[in-house]
């Protein structure tokens, strides 16, 4: 089954995007992203897969406009993002988060951080300290407001940085890797923030990653592969193609794995667990039924 | 006798000046030839600082590390040139390294080490073949400017400026962040085969408890600058309640196995670390 998502309406359009450079040395032309076709719904949890060099953060980039397309356009809201008048109007309707907060941090104090956004664009005080309070409270971080930002771990640091984005009220994150510096703890508190934004605030959510285990919970799943997208699918149905993983260089969950292992020694079990809770249930269920004693 | 031993190391940051912050709280540790070492903790816990200790980049502010049971820094009173020469021995790639490329071909930035130990030019030709060999480099790109090269090109090139110094011991701080699962797995199996060609002791920090799980004979759990574990990667993870204390947790195997075990099958042998070795577990249930 492919999710069926035709009920919401398209925040991004992404029409026959190509974008590419010239080699500095050479003068050959090199291809990024080459004749990308692609509708994310509003509300939608999307994840988008990819060896390094598929094009992921390419893409990413052209989502807010910081990059603009060799060829083909970008629709966010129906504006195109080579309309440089509206810029604005584009940057404030998606964020863009990174991978190490380090470099997303810029101010000493917790809340004044939060605000750099929204101060920039000219809003009230007092709407900004609402603004703020709200943006923290929505990761989890307001207890931390008054902290000094280097005394943060990694995850409270990723966490602040999307703070900062929120504060802005963008109604689409896009996510550049962002656990990928952080520790187990500390992934699992920013998954759990992005979760709730996009369940509980409907922001829509393109998240880019390498861990396999944080994009079964995603509506759609986006594989890239050489500058172009090589399939589109819910995560039951990208997972259970191994051969298409292989092909594509990915991995899959430990879940996943084990379960697939089990029904390739003949063990009748389903070829695919969402999640450890789903992989612990069908094995309890099997086993119970079917186990030896000994 | 211990190729590393660490004796109530402690290190304190901006001792004496400004608000100290103390990263290591008296470790005491040995480490043997041959070893492939996970080093885990929180961010914050000061596995970073450790690994600068081990190949004197940094000196305890109490405590002793010792190298062949000598110690580094006392030693190098009377032989100033001690602490370069364990720099030669305890290889660091930093977290990354591709930051720190500065040559203006990709085969001078892998040659600059070992030209440093003064090695004559065909012996530095061997060596920078050698270690491009282990990290599986495209001897093709060895003219190019290491710029014009793809971060994971860039990775294995600044990797290879540590292997070709032929370190007896390798320090990898977060070496696959940022890599795709293909280009994780093939690094981490280069290393070790590498680990294992050459009998060379690894330590390998990562925040990847799958990864650490799949290699390491013993881990290094650090917390707040305290050593909380060290110990086999069987027990390490098979204490899911101080890992959870410490801001990690298990492989997810680990505790799926742990869950079946005291649910379904209370017989079943949960001390895995990879799924290989879970599936060979169950299969004795069916």
């Amino acid at each position: 089954m492919i999710g069926d998502f035709s009920f919401m309406e398209n925040f991004i359009n992404i029409v026959d995007l190509k974008f590419s450079y010239e080699e500095a040395d050479s003068g050959r032309g090199i291809n990024i992203l080459d004749g990308v076709n692609l509708e994310i719904k509003k509300g939608e949890f999307l994840t988008i897969l990819g060896h390094n060099g598929s094009g992921k953060s390419t893409l990413a980039k052209h989502l807010n406009a910081m990059i603009s397309p060799t060829d083909g356009d970008v629709f966010v809201r129906g504006i195109n993002t080579k309309d440089s008048s509206r810029i604005y109007d584009i940057r404030s309707s998606v964020g863009l988060v990174f991978q190490n907060p380090d470099n997303q941090i810029v101010a000493s104090i917790v809340e004044d951080d939060v605000a750099f956004g929204p101060e920039n664009l000219g809003i009230a005080p007092e709407e900004i300290r609402a603004r703020v309070d709200g943006a923290l409270r929505a990761v989890d971080m307001y207890d931390y407001r008054q902290e000094a930002t280097y005394n943060l771990s990694g995850g409270q640091k990723q966490r602040v940085a999307i703070a900062g984005i929120i504060a802005m009220k963008p109604s689409c994150l896009v996510l550049d890797e962002p656990t990928a510096m952080l520790d187990p703890i500390g992934r699992d508190e920013v998954m759990r923030v992005i979760k709730k934004l996009n369940k509980e605030c409907g922001i829509t959510i393109v998240l880019i990653t390498h861990y396999m285990d944080e994009t079964t919970g995603s509506d759609r799943i986006v594989v890239m592969s050489k500058g172009k997208i090589v399939r589109v699918g819910v995560p039951r149905d990208i997972f259970s193609d191994i051969d298409f993983l292989k092909k594509c260089q990915l991995s899959i969950p430990q879940s996943v794995e084990l379960v697939q292992k089990l029904q390739a020694h003949g063990v009748n079990v389903p070829s695919f667990a969402l999640n450890e809770d789903e992989c612990i249930d069908i094995l309890t269920q099997y086993f119970s039924v079917n186990a030896v004693k000994r | 006798m211990a190729q590393i031993e660490v004796k109530d190391l402690t290190y304190v940051y901006s001792a004496g000046a400004g608000e100290p912050r103390c990263a290591l709280n008296r470790i005491n540790l040995s480490i043997e030839k041959g070893e492939f070492i996970g080093l885990v903790g929180h961010t914050g816990s000061g596995k970073s600082t450790f690994a600068k200790q081990l190949n004197a980049l940094l000196k305890p502010t109490s405590g002793n590390v010792l190298w062949d049971g000598v110690d580094i820094w006392q030693n190098s009173r009377s032989n100033p040139e001690f602490a370069r020469e364990v720099r030669f021995k305890v290889g660091l790639v930093f977290q990354y390294p591709e930051y720190q490329l500065f040559e203006d071909t990709v085969y001078n930035d892998i040659a600059f080490g070992p030209k440093n130990m003064g090695l004559s030019d065909s012996d530095v030709k061997e060596k920078v073949l050698a270690a491009c060999n282990f990290v599986n480099l495209d001897l093709n790109l060895l003219q190019k400017s290491p710029f014009d090269l793809s971060g994971g090109e860039k990775r294995k090139v600044a990797i290879a400026g540590v292997l070709s110094m032929d370190p007896e011991v390798l320090v990898l701080d977060e070496p696959t962040v940022g890599l795709d699962p293909c280009s994780r797995e093939a690094l981490l199996e280069q290393l070790y085969q590498y680990h294992k060609e050459k009998d060379k002791t690894i330590v390998l920090i990562s925040h990847r408890m799958e990864d650490i799980a799949k290699y390491s004979d013993r881990v290094i759990v650090l917390s707040d600058g305290n050593l909380v574990m060290f110990d086999s990667a069987r027990h390490v993870f098979g204490c899911d309640k101080i890992l959870n204390d410490v801001g990690l947790k298990a492989p997810q195997i680990c505790s799926i196995m742990a869950k079946l075990k005291a649910g379904a099958i209370p017989s079943l042998n949960d001390k895995v670390l990879t799924v290989d070795d879970a599936v060979t577990e169950l299969l004795k249930f069916v």
